[in-house]
C-alpha cells in the first residue's frame, strides 16, 4: 500500500505534537493513549509493510514523499525505503520502542513532567524512523541529528540538575564532532557520485568507477559520523555521562537503537566499505579495542547503569569488528540481539532503582533476588545472555562474530579473535559480576533503603518478562541468512567447519569460566575481589578513572579552546588590536585637530601670509607637472 | 493592480504611513501603534502578493519602474524585484509588523517618533533592495543610517552615544569609499559610452581592466564588509547591539547587516568578477575566520545580547562563504541563509528583549532554570537555539547544509588539482557547527537549565501577544526548514546569472 512507510513515520510525530501542546492540559490517561498508543500502533504499520516487502519477494519498497530542495540539475527528495535491512531496523525500533514506552507508564508514574516525557520519547521515535526508512543519506542525516536531539532532551529531562543538564550537552556537541566528519563523508560522496540516494552510491561504488582513495576517505568520514553516535573511541565518552536521563530512555535511545545507528550506517553504505579495505581495517580494529577498554572499564563502576553503559559500549565495539571484517549481516544480528538483552538489562536495573528508591550504587545492594523476583528472574536470563551462554541471545551473535574476526577473508586475523575472546571472557566477569553485587550475598542497603524495596508494577514487569524471553529465542532467528541477498557474508579464509565447532565450544568455555570467576572473586562476600583490588591499587584507578580521557579532552580541547577565545579573540583581537587601533586612531584625530585648532590664531596677518605660501606652492607643483 | 505599481506601493507605504503618524496627537499611543500595525501588514501582505506573482525561472528583472530622476546625471528612479533581492524584501516586509508588535510595551518614550523612524527604516530598506540604479542605490544606503542612528541615540542604553559613534565612523569611512568608487565608475560609462548611466544593468558590461576593478572592488567591499560585518571590521557590532533598544537590535540583525551580503552578491562581485576571482581565496579566509572568530568569541560573553551579536558574526560568514562558491547550492545557500539568520536572531533578539523587559538584565549569571519558571518562553528560546545551530528541519540547516555543501562541492576539483587550501577551509567551515553548537547550547543551559534563579520573583510567562510574535517566526523557520523548495525555486535564476557573471570572467581569463 503506498503511503504506508510515511504513516509509519508520522505516527510517533503526531503524538509528540499532540503530547507536546495539549499532554499537559489533558492528563495522564490522555497521554497514555496518545505516548503510548501511537508507538504500538507504528509497530503494527511496521509488521504490516514488513509482510509487504516478504509478499513482494524483499523487492524494496520506495515512497517518495516531495523534493525537499531542488538547486539546478541537483535533486534532494525526502523519499522513504524499505528493504529487509531498513525492515528488520524498524521493527526493532517500533517493538523495543513500544515495550519501553509500556515500561515508562510504571517507571515515570506521578513525574510532573509526565507528558513533556512521552512527547520527547515519541519525537525520538519519529527521528529514529526517518534514520532507518531514509533512502538518502540526507534523510538518514535529518533523523540523525534528529535522536540527537531528543536524546539532548531527554538526558537532560531533569533539567533542574545542572549536571543532568552538562551530561545533555556534552553528548550532544560530542556528538556534533562525529557529525562534522558526516557531513564530509556525506559531501565527498556527493561530489564523486552525485547523489546521495544510498542504494544509488551502493550501485556506483560497487561498479567500480569510483577511485579506491575516494571510497577510502568517504567510509573514514563517514565512520568518524559513527563513532559518534555509536560511542566508539575516541568520541565514546558522552555515553556513559548520558545515563543522568531517565532509565527507560538510557534502554530506548543509549542501548537498543540510537547508538546502533552508526552500526547501520556502515551495513547501509557497505557498497562503498566493500571498496575501502584500509577503511574496514580501521572499523575492525576501533571496534574491538572500544570492546576492549570499555570491558576492562566496566569491571570496576560502581554505579549499575555505568557498569551497563561500558557494556553497551563494548558490545557497540564488537559489531563494528563484525563490519571491519565484512560481515555486516552478522553486526545486525548481534545489534538485534543485544536490543532485547541490553534492554532488559536497563529496564531491570531501572526497576531496581525504582525498588531502592533511587540508589545506583552497587556497593549498596545485595541480596535482591528474593525480594524482587521478576526484576531478579529476568535480570539474570539477560545477563546469561549477553555473557553468550548457550542457548540464548548473545551465543549466536557473538559466536558468529568472533568465527569471522578469525576466518572472514576481508581482514579476519588471528589477534582479533583472540583479543576478542579475552573481551568475550572480561564481558561474563563484569555482568555476573553486577549481578552477583546486586541480586546475591548479603544484603549492603541501608536501613530505611531495605524496608521499602518492592516489586515493580505490572506494566514494567511485564515488558522484563517479554524481553526476557526474546533475550531467550532472539539468537534462534537466523537473520544472517535473512539478510543475506542484501548483505552476503564475507569470503572466509578457510571453511573447517571443525575449527567453527571447535571455536564454539572454546566461547562458551570462556563465558563459563567469566561466570565462575565472578562467583569466585565476588561470592565470598566480594573480599577475593578487594584483595586484587589491593595488589594492582594503580591500575584500578587508571580504570576507575577510565583511562582519563575526559580530563584528556579537558587539558587538550576545551580549556585551550576557552583560552583562545578568551585571551586571544577577546582580549588581545578584540579589545587591544582592533579597538584599541580605532580608539588610537580616534585620540590620534583629537590631538591633531588641537594642534590644528591653534594654526587658527584670528589674526589677518598670519592668515595673509599662510595664502600666500599656498599659493606659491599651488604655482610651484603646476609649473613642475602641468 | 499592475505589480510594478504594488511594488511602488510597497517601497512607499511606509513614507505614507509616516506622514499620516504625523496628524496622529502624541498622547495616543495605541492609535500610533495601531495605525504603525495596519501599515505595515498591508506592506507585508503586499509582499507576499509579489513573491506570489514573482515568475520562477524568468530572467532578469521583474516588475520594472524605470522613470527619469536626474536626467543630466543619467540617473533614474528604477526599482525591480529579482531572485537576489525577492527574499530579502519578503524578509524585511515579514520583520516590520513584528517590530512593531514587539515594541508595544517596550517603547513608552516619544512613541510616535520611534514609528515614524521604524516607518523610515522599512522605507530606506526596501528601497536599497529594490535599487537598480547604483545612484539611488546609494542614496538609500546612506538615508538607511539616520534612523538607525537616531534609534540607537535616543532608545539606546547606557553607553549609547559611543556605540552610535563608533557604528557612524565605521559605517561612513565605508561610505566614502564606495561613493569615490562609484564617482569613477559613473566617469567610465560616461566616457565609454558618451552618455552617464547609473543602471545596474549598464555597468555589469563595463569590462574593466583587472586593476581598476580591483581598486573599486577593494572600495567597495569594505563597505560591505563592515556592515556584514566580516572580521576584523566587526567590533562595531556587539556595541550597537548592545546599546540598541530591542527593535533596533531586531532590525539590525534581521535586515540591515544582510545589506553587507546583499551588496556583494548584487554590486560587488558581478560588477568586477575579474577581481573578485581574485580576491577569492582572501574573502574565503576572511568568512572562515569570522565563522571561527565570532564562535568563540560567542562562547566567552556573559552578556546575553552579546553572544547573539556574535553568534551573527560566525553565521554571516557562512553566507560569505556561500557567495564565493559561485556555485549554485552554494550561492542559494547564502540566500537562504540571510533569510534563516534574519528570522533567528531576529527572533532571538526579541527574546533577549522579553526577558530584559521583566527582569532589567541581560547577565547570563543572573539567570537559571527558565524552564521551570517560564516554560513556554523556554520552548520558543529552544527551538531558535535550535535553529541557531542548524538543526535539521529549521531554517538553519537548509542554509548551512547548502552552503558547505556548495562549499565543499566547489573545493574538491581543486584539490583534485593539487589546490588544497579551499578544501581545507571549507572542512574548517564544517567543523564550526561543533563550535557553533557550543556557545548556543552554554547560552541555553545557563538560561534555561539548571536551579531556577532570576533578579525579579513571580515573572509572568508569555503573553498572547508575545506567543502569536514568536509563533508567526516559528513557523517561518520550520516552513524554511522543511520546504525551502518554493524560494530555492524563485531565486534560482538569479544566482545563476550571478555565478555566470562571474565564471564567464574566469573562462575568458583561460582563453587569455
Amino acid at each position: 500500500m503506498n503511503g504506508l512507510l510515511t504513516l509509519l513515520v508520522l505516527l510517533p510525530l503526531a503524538g509528540f505534537l499532540v503530547n507536546g501542546l495539549l499532554g499537559r492540559r489533558l492528563g495522564p490517561v490522555f497521554v497514555n493513549v496518545v505516548g503510548v498508543g501511537l508507538p504500538l500502533a507504528a509497530f503494527g504499520v511496521a509488521v504490516w509493510a514488513w509482510r509487504i516487502l516478504e509478499a513482494g519477494g524483499g523487492e524494496p519498497l520506495i515512497e517518495t514523499v516531495f523534493t525537499w530542495a531542488l538547486v539546478g540539475e541537483h535533486v534532494f527528495e525526502v523519499s522513504f525505503y524499505l528493504d529487509r535491512l531498513s525492515a528488520v531496523m524498524a521493527l526493532i525500533v517500533t517493538g523495543v520502542g513500544a515495550l519501553i514506552h509500556i515500561y515508562s507508564i510504571g517507571y515515570m508514574k506521578g513525574d510532573e513532567s509526565y507528558a513533556r516525557y512521552f512527547a520527547y520519547l515519541n519525537l525520538f521515535l519519529f527521528f529514529m524512523l526517518l534514520l532507518v526508512l531514509g533512502r538518502s543519506l540526507l534523510v538518514l542525516f535529518v533523523g540523525w541529528e534528529g535522536v540527537g536531539l531528543a536524546s539532548y532532551l531527554l538526558i537532560g529531562f531533569w533539567f533542574q540538575d545542572v549536571d543532568k543538564a552538562r551530561a545533555g550537552r556534552k553528548a550532544f556537541i560530542t556528538n556534533r564532532v562525529g557529525d562534522a566528519g558526516f557531513l564530509l563523508g556525506m559531501f565527498l560522496i556527493f561530489t564523486a557520485v552525485g547523489t546521495l540516494e544510498m542504494d544509488q552510491i551502493n550501485e556506483a561504488f560497487a561498479g567500480g568507477l569510483i577511485p579506491v582513495g575516494i571510497a577510502t576517505a568517504a567510509g573514514i568520514l563517514l565512520f568518524i559520523g559513527a563513532t559518534g553516535k555509536s560511542a566508539q573511541i575516541p568520541l565514546h565518552v558522552w555515553l556513559p555521562d548520558a545515563m543522568a536521563g531517565p532509565t527507560p530512555v538510557s534502554a530506548l535511545i543509549h542501548a537498543a537503537t540510537m547508538v546502533t545507528a552508526g552500526v547501520y550506517l556502515v551495513a547501509r553504505m557497505s557498497g562503498v566499505y566493500l571498496e575501502a579495505p584500509a577503511a574496514s581495517t580501521l572499523i575492525a580494529v576501533i571496534g574491538l579495542l572500544t570492546a576492549f577498554l570499555a570491558a576492562t572499564i566496566a569491571l570496576v563502576q560502581t554505579d549499575i547503569k555505568k557498569v551497563l553503559a561500558y557494556s553497551t559500549i563494548s558490545q557497540l565495539g564488537f559489531m563494528f569488528l563484525a563490519l571491519g571484517v565484512g560481515a555486516y549481516a552478522v553486526a545486525v544480528f548481534h545489534l538485534f540481539t543485544h536490543a532485547f538483552f541490553k534492554a532488559a538489562l536497563f529496564l531491570g536495573a531501572g526497576s531496581v532503582i525504582h525498588a531502592l528508591n533511587g540508589e545506583q550504587d552497587i556497593r549498596r545492594m545485595g541480596g535482591l533476588s528474593r525480594r524482587i523476583p521478576w526484576t531478579s528472574g529476568t535480570f539474570l536470563v539477560a545477563t546469561a545472555a549477553i555473557a553468550g551462554l548457550p542457548p540464548l541471545a548473545g551465543f549466536f551473535s557473538k559466536d558468529e562474530i568472533l568465527w569471522f574476526a578469525l576466518a572472514s577473508g576481508q581482514g579476519g586475523a588471528f589477534w582479533l579473535w583472540l583479543l576478542g575472546s579475552v573481551t568475550a571472557f572480561l564481558t561474563a566477569l563484569y555482568m555476573f559480576r553486577l549481578y552477583w553485587l546486586v541480586f546475591l550475598g548479603r544484603s549492603r542497603m541501608a536501613p530505611e533503603v531495605a524496608e521499602h524495596v518492592h516489586e515493580s508494577p505490572w506494566p514494567m514487569t511485564s515488558v522484563l518478562v517479554v524481553l526476557a524471553v526474546f533475550s531467550v529465542i532472539a539468537g534462534w532467528f537466523a537473520l544472517p541468512q535473512y539478510l543475506a541477498p542484501l548483505l552476503p557474508a564475507p569470503d572466509l579464509r578457510f571453511d573447517w567447519p571443525i575449527l567453527h565447532w571447535a571455536l564454539i565450544v572454546f566461547a562458551v568455555l570462556v563465558a563459563v569460566a567469566g561466570l565462575v570467576a565472578a562467583g569466585v572473586l565476588y561470592g565470598n562476600g566480594g573480599r577475593r575481589a578487594e584483595a586484587i583490588e589491593r595488589r594492582f591499587a594503580r591500575l584500578y584507578r587508571v580504570l576507575a578513572g577510565k583511562y582519563y580521557v575526559d580530563e584528556i579532552y579537558e587539558r587538550l580541547l576545551q580549556r585551550p579552546w576557552l583560552w583562545i577565545s578568551d585571551r586571544v579573540f577577546l582580549r588581545l583581537g578584540d579589545r587591544i588590536l582592533l579597538d584599541g587601533s580605532l580608539h588610537g586612531l580616534a585620540a590620534l584625530a583629537r590631538r591633531g585637530a588641537e594642534v590644528l585648532a591653534r594654526v587658527q590664531t584670528g589674526s589677518l596677518h598670519w592668515y595673509a601670509w599662510m595664502t600666500l605660501l599656498g599659493l606659491v606652492a599651488v604655482l610651484i607643483w603646476m609649473w613642475r607637472y602641468v | 493592480m499592475s505589480e510594478a505599481l504594488a511594488l511602488n506601493l510597497l517601497l512607499f507605504l511606509p513614507v505614507i504611513g509616516g506622514v499620516l503618524l504625523l496628524a496622529l496627537p502624541e498622547r495616543r499611543a495605541d492609535l500610533v501603534r495601531g495605525l504603525a500595525m495596519v501599515v505595515l501588514l498591508a506592506q507585508l501582505a503586499l509582499a507576499a502578493w509579489l513573491y506570489l506573482r514573482f515568475q520562477a525561472g524568468v530572467p532578469g528583472l521583474q516588475f520594472e519602474t524605470r522613470l527619469p530622476w536626474i536626467p543630466a546625471w543619467g540617473v533614474h528612479y528604477h526599482i525591480a524585484l529579482d531572485g537576489l533581492n525577492l527574499l530579502l524584501v519578503l524578509l524585511t516586509a515579514f520583520l516590520g509588523p513584528i517590530v512593531v508588535a514587539g515594541a508595544f510595551t517596550s517603547i513608552t518614550k516619544d512613541v510616535k517618533l520611534f514609528h515614524g523612524m521604524v516607518m523610515f527604516i522599512q522605507f530606506t530598506m526596501l528601497g536599497t533592495f529594490l535599487a537598480q540604479d547604483l545612484f539611488l542605490f546609494y542614496v538609500f544606503w546612506e538615508a538607511m543610517l539616520i534612523p538607525m542612528f537616531l534609534m540607537i541615540g535616543i532608545w539606546g542604553g547606557e553607553r549609547r552615544i559611543y556605540a552610535t559613534l563608533k557604528f557612524f565612523l565605521y559605517t561612513a569611512f565605508g561610505s566614502i569609499l564606495m561613493l569615490a568608487a562609484i564617482i569613477y565608475l559613473a566617469h567610465t560609462v560616461l566616457s565609454a559610452d558618451g552618455t552617464p548611466s547609473f543602471a545596474f544593468a549598464d555597468l555589469y558590461e563595463l569590462g574593466l581592466g583587472v586593476q581598476v576593478q580591483t581598486l573599486l572592488l577593494a572600495a567597495f567591499a569594505l563597505s560591505f564588509a563592515i556592515k556584514v560585518p566580516m572580521v576584523p571590521l566587526h567590533t562595531w557590532l556587539p556595541d550597537a547591539h548592545v546599546e540598541a533598544p530591542t527593535a533596533g537590535s531586531v532590525i539590525l540583525a534581521g535586515v540591515l547587516l544582510k545589506m553587507g551580503t546583499y551588496g556583494f552578491l548584487k554590486l560587488g562581485f558581478p560588477l568586477f568578477p575579474d577581481a573578485a576571482l581574485l580576491a577569492t581565496p582572501l574573502i574565503m579566509t576572511l568568512a572562515v575566520i569570522s565563522i571561527i572568530y565570532g564562535a568563540g568569541l560567542a562562547l566567552v560573553q556573559d552578556d546575553i545580547k552579546k553572544i547573539i551579536a556574535y553568534s551573527s558574526v560566525s553565521h554571516l560568514g557562512y553566507v560569505m562563504l556561500g557567495l564565493v562558491t559561485y556555485n549554485l547550492l552554494g550561492v542559494q545557500g547564502a540566500i537562504i541563509q540571510m533569510v534563516s539568520h534574519g528570522l533567528v536572531a531576529g527572533g532571538l533578539f526579541l527574546m533577549v528583549g522579553m526577558i530584559y523587559e521583566r527582569c532589567h538584565s541581560r547577565d547570563l549569571a543572573d539567570y537559571g532554570g527558565l524552564a521551570k519558571l517560564l516554560p513556554a518562553y523556554s520552548v520558543f528560546f529552544m527551538i531558535l537555539t535550535l535553529a541557531a545551530i542548524g538543526l535539521p528541519t529549521t531554517s538553519g540547516f537548509t542554509g548551512e547544509f547548502l552552503v558547505l555543501l556548495g562549499a565543499f562541492h566547489s573545493a574538491w576539483p581543486q584539490f583534485e588539482q593539487g589546490v588544497s587550501y579551499p578544501l581545507v577551509l571549507a572542512s574548517l567551515a564544517v567543523l564550526g557547527i561543533v563550535l557553533g553548537a557550543l556557545y548556543m547550547l552554554r547560552l541555553a543551559r545557563r538560561l534555561l537549565f539548571g536551579e531556577a534563579r532570576a533578579p525579579v520573583a513571580g515573572l509572568r510567562d508569555l503573553s498572547l501577544r508575545e506567543m502569536g510574535i514568536l509563533g508567526v517566526l516559528v513557523l517561518a523557520v520550520f516552513y524554511i526548514g522543511l520546504f525551502p523548495n518554493d524560494f530555492l525555486q524563485k531565486t534560482e535564476q538569479a544566482a545563476m546569472e550571478y555565478q555566470e557573471r562571474i565564471l564567464a570572467a574566469r573562462d575568458g581569463e583561460v582563453e587569455r
